[in-house]
């Protein structure tokens, strides 16, 4: 047995969700080789990054699936090339990580091999059958679920576990292959990316301190005082689901189970009372600092500090002390 | 003139505490309220925006009990012109059977002279999380698929749909008929006005029941994460807790210098 990981690449090496997912995949096999694969056009040195990156944690090979066909984003071909790998590899286990992406194609994947998927694992029994804990009631509740077919494909949440180099590096074999595509696998596929506004969610998930606003922050205008705390500390504004809801930010400042989810070093959050949809998109934060009225809201009570009174007079007090410290 | 099919799935509202059945198969559902998910209630005023747009029709589906019926109505007040329930006991029911339940509905509408160019779901549902219907059921049906979709339109032969891709906005162009699984975040949901909810009150809903046997979900049990004991520290209370709240910040050294 193996286990087949998709590896996604970013702008400097394999993204850091997907070497969750091969930390993942290494508890999962014992002994079993992990074989990693990656889809469509990498540029040097972003490919030999990788290579080294995916060494250090421990991979046998990483598949490279090439073909022109593969230059723009289609989850179906994607799926194909996962497909033909993981019978090449014989894999019993499939997996991704839990972003948009790798549950789409894990989706294929699954309805392609005809076998069930388990989405955002964060833990699994390989032996055998494979069952496997993963979020559900968005984050709220976990679910124990079994898998029985031949493959299991699971895509594992993000934050689920740390990314952790193996114990014993390896000198990955290199393995490239033309998967074969049917032409419906790349019907749906991105025919053009606009341009992105700038600083938008990637700042959000990428922020070591992330100030965070609910209802508390009163109306679109009470945004002054946590936007200067966001500037202060070099972090990033996120915002719940009312917030956007009442179209006081825009929705990709969200954090929550229909947002962003978020693991900075310091989450603080103000005026946010805490509910399961705003919690399953911050609980990886290190640290949370709550500031609320309530001192029975769950924000409060799950924080690691917190307190408590009105934001619009706490949040200006701490920017004159930081200013003041500067 | 596009004739859209969205998909609704009834689930509890957790927005509050929330407890377990004792069999620990589901949510003890017996004091909460239900909804759709954020997704379907964009996915709803999509569909309805496409009808209006093409002079087609929007009708809503969803599989479950007849509890279910109340949701659809919901979808009726805002701009849905039909609706179908599948009736059937959602516990036993995995993706793969929601998929093929709806693939049969599409089915027997279609020999019927009744086709959908679009058939729309939310991303995940709220509760399950399995992030599969929508792409099984395009498989079941043979039709291109795209998830993860903030906004659909249809242009000539071509859905156009929208989404936040890794590297920007991403537009994909699927020829009809094709299935999208929308995401929140692109449309604001409208309200709906008395003489819609009066219209929908009234609407017949086509009734089908779950046929053949279902896979399953795989469901073992559920678990409600361990509720740790509160070990929140009180800094203060108002302004006067900043500096202790500074303190704590350069403690934990993600100061900016």
């Amino acid at each position: 047995m193996s286990v087949l990981v998709l590896v996604e690449p970013e702008a400097d090496g394999a993204a850091l969700t997907s070497l969750e997912a091969v930390t993942f995949a290494r508890g999962l096999a014992d002994d079993a080789p992990i074989h990693a694969v990656v889809v469509g056009p990498v540029a040097e040195p972003v490919w030999s990054a990788m290579v080294e990156q995916l060494g250090a944690y421990g991979v046998a090979s990483v598949r490279h699936a090439e073909d022109d066909r593969l230059s723009a984003y289609a989850a179906a071909a994607w799926a194909a090339a996962l497909v033909e790998s993981a019978s090449a590899v014989s894999a019993r286990v499939v997996l991704a990580s839990g972003t948009p992406r790798g549950n789409e194609i894990l989706a294929h994947v699954a309805a392609r091999l005809d076998v069930a998927m388990a989405a955002n694992a964060v833990a699994a029994d390989s032996a055998a059958p494979l069952v496997v804990s993963r979020q559900v009631v968005g984050g709220a509740a976990l679910e124990e679920m079994r898998l029985d077919d031949s493959v299991g494909v699971v895509s594992v949440a993000g934050h689920a576990c740390e990314p952790v180099p193996a114990a014993s590096p390896s000198a990955p074999e290199v393995v490239s292959y033309a998967p074969t595509l049917g032409e419906t696998d790349l019907v749906a596929r991105v025919a053009r990316t606009e341009e992105a506004a700038p600083d938008e969610s990637a700042a959000l998930t990428s922020a070591r301190v992330v100030v965070g606003a609910g209802r508390g922050a009163g109306s679109p205008d009470g945004f002054k005082d946590l936007l200067s705390l966001t500037e202060l500390l070099g972090g990033a504004l996120g915002v719940s689901r009312v917030v956007t809801s009442l179209g006081w930010r825009p929705h990709h400042e969200q954090v929550g189970q229909t947002g962003s989810r978020i693991a900075p070093d310091l989450y603080i959050a103000c005026g946010i009372s805490g509910a399961i949809q705003h919690w399953a998109g911050c609980q990886s934060a290190k640290t949370i600092i709550a500031i609320n009225t309530d001192e029975d809201a769950p924000m409060v009570t799950r924080a690691d500090y917190a307190v408590i009174g009105d934001l619009h007079e706490i949040v200006p007090a701490i920017n004159d002390e930081l200013r003041r410290r500067r | 003139m596009a004739n859209v099919l969205v998909c609704v799935k009834r689930v509890p509202d957790v927005s509050g505490e929330f407890g377990l059945t004792d069999d620990e198969q589901s949510v003890d559902a017996r004091h909460l309220g239900f909804t759709v998910s954020p997704h379907e209630e964009c996915a709803v005023e999509l569909a309805t925006q496409i009808a209006g747009a093409t002079g087609g029709e929007a009708t809503v589906l969803s599989v479950g009990s007849d509890d279910s019926i109340e949701q659809l109505r919901d979808a009726l007040a805002v701009g849905c012109a039909k609706a179908v329930l599948v009736e059937a006991e959602l516990a036993t029911l995995g993706p793969v059977d929601v998929a093929r339940a709806i693939a049969d509905v599409v089915r027997a509408h279609e020999a019927g002279g009744v086709s959908y160019d679009v058939i729309l779901l939310g991303n995940d549902a709220a509760d399950t999380g399995d992030f599969q219907v929508p792409v099984r059921l395009a498989y079941a049906l043979e039709r291109p698929v795209v998830t993860g979709i903030s906004t659909v339109a249809v242009e000539g032969d071509l859905a156009v749909a929208r989404g936040d891709g890794p590297d920007g906005p991403e537009v994909f162009e699927l020829p009809m008929p094709a299935v999208v699984a929308v995401m929140e975040g692109g449309v604001t949901p409208r309200y709906p006005t008395i003489p819609g909810r009066m219209k929908a009150k009234k609407a017949a809903i086509e009734t089908v029941p779950f046929a053949g046997e279902p896979v399953g979900s795989g469901r073992v049990r559920l678990k409600l994460p361990e509720v740790e004991a509160s070990t929140v520290r009180i800094l203060g209370t108002g302004p006067d807790a900043a500096p202790a709240v500074v303190d704590v910040i350069e403690e934990l050294g993600v100061v900016r210098r």
